[in-house]
């Protein structure tokens, strides 16, 4: 009775009222998941992650160990990436490679990020700020746990904001490519030229990615040689019943878990402060600049090119796979309703997924 | 809240090294890219004039 009694005066404590405002903000995700389906997948667990954890003496319980067991050591978000692998399909950036330059490009955002948030946090910390850029949060969180570590306060504010804005992104991006577009270029058609990828070219590429991103950014491998182990299983073709397992049972399972316990850095103690709005700023702020940097790459590029290209689809090497490639595409047709830029923003999107990733290894060996 | 500008001006190496690398990685993936779309493309077409030579005899 006297724990009963305790839990309610706690509520009318600071802490408590901390406590009250930490579960008002998980309603939110979970409004947020159901209502706007923004992202739900992710979401909605931490959403109720955040309640979970709020309430007293709970961080000490089942979540606390699957956080040590998948998030600590950062198991689960690499084997989330088998799965992003298994159903990526790198066949339209294979069809025309030169559209990789785009993923590159859109990383931009990150390391101008990176710089401005070092006016604010410590080298470490701005870095992990930085890579919510990345637009992919199994990276965010690989990269913030391995520069941060557990005790970090701002770990829960980097990846609630990963994966915000992840969702928010056909919210985000439209108004950016807008501004840095005009309505001549949006008009821009490109027609597809579908080439015929051997499935030796399929197979090869997961492998040579591996071997030269881990050559130059050997901190990428993991990230990189688990997301392209996926592709492998999904591309070699005497795999299928894995490469099946891999985009669905196993995705969705790590999902599950992902998102339940990655709310475990949720605690109003930790995220109740100034420093979270910042965050949650820059890294807005990163995305911003890495459609910026898209774009305005492939603007440089029709000054020299005679063959003209539709400038949004840089907007798309954000990775944020696929929901940044359908914006791009939507966005195409909305100008011209038989202008459809879909194989060509997704072949963008798939190089930012890499590109997001080979970033995040250079942070690390930067800081590491 | 005070702006800490050294680490301002030390983190604009970074941008400019990060971006760079970012860049040559991906200019190497690309050429690599092209360069097993070519080898993968002749070994198919004597692939196919092996066939077609088999077919014949």
């Amino acid at each position: 009775m006297e724990i009963l009694y305790e839990g309610v005066v706690e509520l009318f404590t600071i802490i408590g009222l901390k406590r009250v405002i930490m579960w008002l903000i998980g309603g939110l995700l979970i409004y947020l998941a159901i209502k706007k389906e923004m992202e739900p997948t992710l979401l909605l667990p931490m959403g109720f992650g955040a309640i979970i954890v709020n309430i007293p003496g709970v961080y000490e319980g089942a979540l606390k160990t699957l956080f040590e067991a998948g998030i600590s050591n950062e198991l689960f978000p690499l084997i989330l990436f088998i799965g992003i692998g298994a159903m990526i399909d790198f066949g339209p950036v294979l069809s025309n490679p030169k559209l990789m330059i785009f993923g590159a490009a859109a990383q931009f955002g990150i390391f101008f990020t990176f710089s401005l948030a070092s006016l604010f946090f410590t080298p470490e910390e701005a870095a992990s700020i930085g890579i919510i850029g990345a637009a992919d949060g199994p990276t965010a969180i690989v990269v913030a746990q391995k520069l941060l570590g557990d005790s970090s306060t701002i770990t829960g504010a980097i990846m609630v904001a990963a994966y915000s804005y992840m969702a928010l992104v056909p919210v985000i991006q439209p108004p950016i490519i807008k501004l840095l577009t005009t309505k001549k270029e949006r008009l821009i058609r490109m027609p597809y030229k579908p080439k015929n990828v051997s499935k030796t070219t399929r197979i090869l590429f997961p492998i040579i990615i591996t071997i030269i991103a881990g050559l130059v950014a050997p901190e990428s491998i993991d990230l990189l040689g688990f997301l392209m182990f996926g592709n492998l299983i999904r591309e070699c073709g005497v795999l299928n019943s894995l490469s099946d397992t891999a985009q669905k049972v196993l995705a969705n399972l790590v999902t599950i878990f992902l998102g339940i316990t990655v709310a475990t850095q949720m605690t109003a103690d930790k995220f109740l402060s100034p420093y979270t709005l910042l965050i949650l700023g820059l890294g807005l702020f990163a995305f911003i600049f890495d459609t910026a940097g898209g774009i305005l790459v492939a603007k440089v590029i029709n000054l020299f090119s005679k063959e003209k290209l539709n400038p949004m689809i840089g907007a798309a090497g954000i990775s944020a796979f696929p929901m940044s490639g359908r914006v791009v595409h939507k966005m195409g047709l909305k100008e011209d309703p038989q202008n459809f830029l879909l194989m060509h923003s997704i072949g963008v999107n798939v190089s930012g997924q890499i590109a997001s990733v080979i970033a995040g290894g250079l942070i690390l060996s930067f800081m590491l | 809240m005070t702006l800490n500008i050294e680490n301002f001006i030390a983190s604009l190496k970074f941008m400019w090294q990060g971006m760079l690398c970012i860049f040559v990685v991906i200019g190497v993936i690309i050429l690599s890219v092209y360069l097993i779309g070519a080898i993968t493309a002749k070994a198919d077409e004597r692939k196919k004039a092996k066939q077609e030579n088999t077919d014949n005899n």
